[in-house]
């Protein structure tokens, strides 16, 4: 039997929805970025559904760039937190208070 | 068969991503979700994509959570202490925000499409033949522009990364002249 592409949609709506209770609650930096990632992922599979619901290919594309993209991203954002674990000891966003009135 | 696959990988995912949500030790959560990431790609094998499904592990498994594992033991980040915690209460809204989220939307796709049906996968559809033609003439022009954001992102991760000396204060290193 042939899983409808709906279920595969719905799927990835259940993951978005974890990688939000994660960025909203965790205090470790590392972990919201962890959980991030997981947000990301959960798009990624909904863009390939689509991709796979339309018989389009440009679904796939949008995914292969998040991909590269993602890992810049991730590249970039663990140089922040060696910085910033350098100058202040912790990651913990509770403690991470310089930009914050 | 398909749906025998799609049960057992989805549920992993799902396990997994709580997981990774809910584990206090860091280097656990990034194993999570190493396998949240291999069973999207199997999922994504089974949505007729297999390039997509070899570049998550490439690229995902392989490259970026290596990089999360290596940064969190280089900073050697233990558990994550419960002094100070946040309270119940933005605990609490937080799971209820993200479980209207997850309803809102999962109402929207079923009722968009519970009954619409994907065209069978045929052989043009997943081979990486014109996958890389659509690649390489349509979206040339994305294509070259990421190689430079990777470029840019590399450069800017090595400086942000690199050691500042002029930020520390100096450790009292024995110059030549103090030694005897």
């Amino acid at each position: 039997m042939t899983v409808p592409v709906s279920w595969y949609l719905l799927l990835a709506a259940a993951l978005f929805a974890i990688g939000v209770i994660g960025a909203l609650t965790r205090r470790s930096g590392i972990a919201i970025f962890l959980s991030i990632e997981l947000m990301l992922n959960a798009a990624n599979l909904t863009l390939a559904a689509y991709s796979r619901l339309l018989g389009d290919r440009a679904g796939q594309m949008v995914v292969f760039f998040a991909l590269a993209v993602a890992a810049a991203e991730a590249a970039v954002g663990l140089a922040l937190f060696i910085n910033i674990f350098r100058l202040r000891r912790t990651i913990d966003v509770n403690r991470l208070n310089l930009m914050r009135w | 068969m398909e749906l025998a696959v799609f049960v057992l990988f989805g549920l992993a995912a799902l396990v997994s991503a709580a997981l990774v949500v809910a584990h206090r030790n860091p280097v656990y959560a990034t194993m999570s979700l190493v396998v949240t990431l291999v069973s999207t790609a199997v999922l994504f094998v089974l949505l007729g994509s297999p390039f997509l499904a070899a570049l998550q592990i490439l690229l995902y498994t392989g490259a970026i959570l290596v990089l999360f594992l290596f940064v969190i033991m280089l900073l050697n980040i233990g558990r994550e202490r419960s002094s100070g915690a946040r309270s119940p209460a933005q605990t609490w809204s937080a799971v209820i925000l993200a479980l209207l989220l997850a309803g809102s939307l999962g109402r929207l796709v079923w009722d968009a499409h519970k009954d619409s049906e994907a065209p069978p996968l045929d052989a043009t559809f997943v081979s990486l033949r014109g996958l890389s033609e659509q690649l390489f003439s349509s979206y040339l022009l994305p294509f070259e522009l990421i190689g430079l954001l990777l470029l840019v992102a590399v450069v800017a991760a090595s400086w942000l990364a690199r050691r500042h000396e002029e930020d520390e204060p100096e450790v009292a290193a024995p110059s030549p002249e103090d030694r005897p």
